[in-house]
């Protein structure tokens, strides 16, 4: 079953791509769309039976060189189950509504061709990103890695006339380059730390990683920490982190559904799953998690800072994609692995949801993207209107706080955002983390609200003639948005609890090996550590206890539980340390820590209320009165300036300096001036020299002769 | 003792004995009516005598004092030389009698000049070498000018002759040199008067001027100016003659020379050698972007792969010979089919030897431009051809024994080689509508231009097995 899920998707890329003229474009289309479908169903079906233990799937014996021995395998474990569901439903719902988003493109020329292309690569691109997801070794996670790179590449330069697309997709493949380079060097440290790509050999390895030295960049490091950090620059390019973020705005140029599919819902969350994956390596790296948890919430900081400004409805969702993936890095650098892949789950879900329906009114408003232009659609799209709404309620995290029945209660976002802030606040005690990401859900609720208002609210703006045109989409676009609605509800009441909710669903759900379990185990963590500690001198460290007790306020349980999350690096789909308890800190949060991102959110919706329902005119204003502010947001913190003024430009010198001067000039110039002035002349000379005389000709074998003799009469022979 | 040395010698002998029982026949039974049986009768008798020695005992055996030497070496060097030979005198067959220019002699001296040569390749003694080399030398003076009502063939002839006396003389003088500071001219002696290390500068110049000789005979730069003229003069079978057979015999004979009776102060004749290949290495190459005529450009080729040969010998190890044997197979064999070609060349009956008439010759005949594409990218030494391996194999060499420098200098001049290589090709495929030349339908013709360019293809998957003799036969010269 695993494999029709990965290779049914390759199979429509092959056919839409190769075959289509066969099969007509319609063929294509309806192809590749019914496989997805069927990979979806497929994955939903392991995704609910998943038995408890890792399953590896053997494709094909793979690579045999040396010490390096591997099979291309499928890894089924609840990781790749969650990833499977994730990529193939938002996948399969992206490929019937780009039917209708595709339908007739202004990019394209009257009969040409682009549909089945447009298709292939989008299954190419799941097929390559499952091909990530199942991967058992690192290097096969590197091929499906670099696969969704290559069809994120052609995505986005889709449309190849328009310029900017084509430099939009040089962009995004360039910067990942740069990810992907640490991602390869941690791939090497590990090879060369471990001697094996495989995932288990690996994790059975961390424990003694973590006691290794290893010299890197001419100083001696702690070998793990090297890796984790070579491994989360990897996933920093992927997922659009901070520093390696420039790309994924300008990914924007490619067509929404693509914007959907890989800039929302699966590719840029490959770096997460990368780090959720490498848990086991990840927690004996605690300098490391420290930093992915402070670039994720920078990242979080900042992408909203600029989302609040931007005014292409496209790039203000793409700014609030980086600003989740922040959110994800954060609870994944916590510790809080089940909480990051909560996020990760929900955000596909919504974040889909958001994109494909910032596509229905760019379709309906004929390609318009600027919201200045909007305004007063939410009658005209009517579906639409209410899709976003869904969409926005779940990522400013509508719900009624504090309320426990058995779930909370809340839109997805609700819930996954608040556990992320819940465990910021336990992992970082109050500090940077939990601060900055609270600030940040104000600022996500600010511009989801202000899109919202700009859009489908006020006064028509812009171009009358468009706005008389707007219509609502076709059907085939308006229904994957009311799949994904369903998910942006109902996802996250529905799985609370195997991510979030008590150590033992969450154990059970990820297969995490209870550590012993302890009937009468003391109330208080000190002397649960204690416990721990007597294990370990017992000699079991194979379970490496950790006794933990349940807060009584928590999430209002009123019963003691004792779980302790167990077992070896590698046993479960995650590993969780016997020192990481973020889990139960979290749940242990005050009311206030509970509450504050419902606040933020309340901040965030009335300030946008205020600015764009009751005073449209104040947002111009403080434009005015905050100029440097306003511009330096605007102008996404310079980074592209500062990149532009510190790289590319001396990269470009250099490169046409290379081109024309030693390329043109020395190399050319060279070859040229030798054939086609040189060696001629030299063929006129012996030209010359062959007379036909024979006194030449004798008097040139005389002289050879002579050549010789004095050659030897100065330095051969005796003397 | 004297039969044993006969026995010896019994290949020699016997072609000896068959060029004047041919030149009995010829004179009395019917002159040049009998040509063409004469010419067959010689390859077959050359294919016989190839295969006997081929075939014959591996064993190193001398004679006559041991100024003849029997070894693999020679047997490796005869086999090449008969072989090239006969298949050059069955190429040329067709063209020699529709010119009436079969004549009784032509393989009465072709079989002389064989006999020349194995002597040659065999010789242990200064004099038996000198010996060998003007028989071989006279007898290609007067095939050189066969065409005798042609001012250019006759010209070509004189030419060759004055040269070459010149040569002789050369060469003459640095025996006697050499007699005069080694008191022998058996090669024996000769290496165990030289003896290692320093040596005295007479000898030396005894070195150099018989080199000068040899390398006249391989037509080395600058020793090559003969080269063109008569290539070009001489009758197009001829030139193709002189082209194969006897660029072996000399290369075995410059081989067996300074390894034999120099052995012992390799640095000294690499110099030479070295000298003679990165010239004509250059010069061959540079010259022959200049060249109109096919058969001139063909000189400049020779020349330019002579250069390459006499990378390998530069080497001055077993493998260096084991290189330029390979090389001057694989040479021959391209150089059989490109002279198929050119003798197949023709419009109205008359012989063609411009360039510029293969111009859009792929449209009319595809498959022989074909063949000559292959050929072509072979001489150039473009992989995966087996002229490719050739050249590798004598870089390789020279790179092995410290010659890094020659090595590159023989990558350039390979380079700048291509260029008239690809003109050709160039002007078969890309040229201007011409008036086209005649099919030339001769099956001999095609099937050994198909044959060597087949050969060249195929050849890459183990060279057909040279490797291994090669390296016997640079085993027992080099010890």
């Amino acid at each position: 079953m695993a494999q029709i899920v990965l290779f049914a998707p390759l199979l429509g890329a092959l056919i839409a791509g190769f075959g289509w003229r066969i099969i007509s474009e319609q063929g294509a289309m309806w192809v590749t769309t019914g496989l997805l479908f069927v990979a979806a169903l497929f994955s939903w079906i392991i995704f609910l039976t998943l038995p408890g233990e890792t399953q590896q799937i053997e494709i094909m014996r793979w690579i045999s060189s040396g010490s390096l021995d591997t099979y291309w395998a499928i890894r089924l474990d609840r990781l790749t189950a969650i990833m499977l569901i994730v990529i193939t439903s938002v996948s399969a719902l992206v490929h019937l509504y780009s039917m209708g988003y595709m339908a007739h493109d202004d990019n394209f020329r009257e009969g040409e061709h682009y549909k089945a292309r447009f298709f292939a690569y989008l299954s190419f691109f799941t097929f390559a990103m499952l091909m990530l997801v199942t991967a058992d070794n690192l290097v096969q996670l590197f091929f499906g890695w670099e696969g969704v790179g290559l069809a994120s590449y052609l995505l986005i330069g889709f449309y190849y006339r328009k310029p900017s697309a084509n430099a939009a997709a040089m962009k995004a493949f360039v910067v990942n380059r740069v990810g992907d380079f640490g991602l390869a060097l941690g791939i090497f440290a590990l090879f060369f730390l471990v001697d094996s790509i495989n995932f288990d050999d690996i994790f059975a390895a961390a424990p003694e990683i973590a006691e290794t030295q290893m010299t890197f960049l001419w100083r001696e490091w702690n070998a793990a920490e090297v890796v984790a950090v070579l491994l989360f620059i990897g996933a920093m390019g992927k997922s659009a982190q901070l520093f390696l973020h420039t790309w994924l705005p300008d990914a924007m140029e490619g067509p929404t559904p693509v914007s959907a599919l890989i800039h929302a819902a699966t590719m840029v969350t490959a770096g997460v799953f990368l780090v959720c994956r490498m848990s086991p390596v990840m927690e004996f790296a605690p300098a490391a998690l420290a930093f992915v948890t402070f670039l994720g919430a920078a990242t979080a900081f900042v992408a909203a800072t600029i989302g609040l400004v931007q005014t292409d409805i496209k790039r203000v969702i793409a700014y609030s994609t980086m600003s989740q993936l922040g959110y994800m890095f954060v609870a994944a650098g916590l510790g809080a692995y089940s909480v990051a892949m909560f996020h990760l789950f929900t955000h596909a879900f919504f974040k889909a949801m958001l994109f494909l329906g910032a596509g229905s009114v760019i379709h309906g408003m004929h390609h318009e993207q600027d919201m200045r232009n909007y305004g007063g659609l939410r009658h005209k799209m009517p579906y639409t209107f209410w899709a976003m709404m869904i969409g926005t309620l779940a990522i400013t995290g509508v719900g009624i706080p504090l309320l426990y029945i058995g779930f909370p209660v809340g839109f997805a976002g609700f819930i996954s955002k608040d556990a992320v802030i819940e465990v910021a606040w336990a992992g970082s005690g109050a500090g940077f983390a939990f601060w900055t990401l609270l600030v940040a859900a104000a600022m996500t609720s600010f511009y989801s609200w202000r899109l919202m208002f700009l859009t489908f609210y006020g006064e028509p703006r812009g171009d009358r003639h468009t706005h008389e045109h707007a219509h609502e989409s076709p059907k085939v676009m308006l229904a994957p948005l009311g799949v994904l609605a369903l998910g942006a509800i109902f996802a996250g009441m529905i799985w609370y609890k195997p991510f979030f909710g008590e150590n033992e669903k969450i154990a059970t759900f990820f297969n995490i090996p209870a550590a012993e379990e302890m009937a009468d185990a003391p109330e208080h963590a000190d002397e649960g550590l204690g416990a721990a500690a007597e294990e370990l001198a017992e000699g079991d460290v194979g379970a490496a206890v950790e006794a933990i007790t349940e807060d009584t306020g928590g999430e209002g349980e009123g019963e003691h539980h004792h779980f302790a999350f167990g077992g070896a690096p590698g046993d479960g789909a995650i590993y969780i340390g016997p020192e990481n308890h973020v889990l139960d800190d979290a749940h242990a949060a005050p009311a206030w820590v509970k509450v504050s991102p419902f606040v933020a959110m309340l901040l965030g919706l009335a300030l946008a209320f205020q600015m764009y329902i009751r005073r449209p005119e104040l947002p111009a204003k403080l434009a005015e009165n905050q100029r440097p502010l306003y511009l330096f947001l605007l102008n996404k913190w310079y980074v592209d300036e500062i990149y532009d003024a510190l790289v590319v430009r001396p990269a470009v010198g250099l490169g046409r300096l290379l081109w024309r001067r030693g390329d043109g000039n020395v190399i050319d110039g060279g070859i040229n001036g030798v054939a086609l002035g040189i060696i001629p002349f030299f063929t006129r000379q012996l030209g010359r020299l062959q007379s036909g005389y024979i006194f030449t000709y004798a008097f040139l074998m005389v002289l050879g002769i002579a050549l010789l003799i004095t050659w030897f009469t100065i330095f051969g022979g005796a003397n | 003792m004297i039969a044993d040395d006969l026995q010896t010698v019994l290949p020699e002998i016997l072609i000896a004995a068959y060029a004047m029982l041919a030149l009995m026949f010829g004179v009395y039974g019917g002159k040049d009516r009998v040509g063409g049986l004469l010419l067959w009768t010689t390859a077959a008798v050359f294919v016989a005598v190839a295969l006997w020695i081929g075939y014959g005992p591996n064993e190193t055996r001398t004679a006559f004092f041991g100024t003849f030497i029997d070894d693999g070496f020679a047997r490796f060097a005869k086999v090449v030389i008969l072989l090239s030979a006969a298949a050059i005198l069955v190429m040329s067959q067709d063209y020699m009698a529709r010119r009436d220019l079969l004549r009784f002699e032509y393989p009465v001296l072709i079989a002389l000049a064989a006999v020349g040569m194995m002597v040659m390749v065999s010789a242990g003694d200064l004099i038996v070498l000198y010996m060998g080399l003007e028989l071989q030398s006279l007898a290609m003076y007067v095939v050189a000018t066969l065409r005798r009502d042609s001012a250019k063939s006759t010209e070509a002839g004189l030419k060759y002759f004055i040269l070459g006396a010149l040569s002789s003389g050369l060469l003459l003088y640095g025996a006697s040199l050499t007699y005069g500071f080694a008191g022998t001219t058996e090669f024996a002696g000769i290496i165990a008067a030289v003896g290692e290390g320093d040596v005295p500068l007479g000898l030396l110049f005894g070195l150099v001027f018989m080199s000068a000789g040899f390398a006249f005979k391989v037509s080395a730069a600058p020793f090559h100016m003969w080269t063109p003229d008569v290539y070009e003069g001489a009758p197009t079978p001829v030139t193709a003659f002189m082209a194969t057979a006897p660029k072996m015999a000399a290369m075995g004979l410059f081989a067996r020379v300074v390894h034999d009776a120099f052995g012992g102060v390799v640095g000294d004749w690499q110099q030479i050698v070295a000298f003679l290949a990165v010239v004509s290495m250059f010069l061959g190459a540079i010259a022959a972007i200049g060249q109109t005529n096919i058969k001139r450009l063909m000189a400049y080729s020779s020349i330019t792969h002579m250069g390459f040969a006499l990378m390998g010998l530069a080497a001055g190890t077993a493998f260096g010979v084991q290189a330029m044997l390979v090389y001057m197979v694989i040479y021959i064999a391209m150089n059989v089919g490109t002279f198929a070609f050119i003798l197949s060349m023709e419009k109205d009956g008359r012989p063609v030897t411009d360039i510029d008439a293969l111009q859009m010759y792929s449209a009319k005949e595809p498959t022989k431009a074909l063949a000559l594409l292959v050929l072509m990218f072979s001489l150039a030494g473009v992989p995966p051809l087996v002229g490719f391996f050739g050249k590798f194999y004598v870089l390789r060499a020279a790179y092995e024994a410290g010659l890094g420098w020659l090595a590159v200098a023989g990558v350039i001049a390979s380079v700048i080689a291509a260029f008239y290589y690809l003109r050709i090709v160039f002007y078969m495929y890309f040229g201007d509508e011409r008036e086209a030349m005649d099919g030339g339908k001769n099956p001999v013709l095609w099937s050994f231009l198909m044959a060597s360019a087949v050969v060249m293809v195929f050849g890459v998957v183990n060279l057909f097995g040279i490797e291994p003799l090669a390296a016997a036969a640079a085993a027992t010269l080099v010890n």
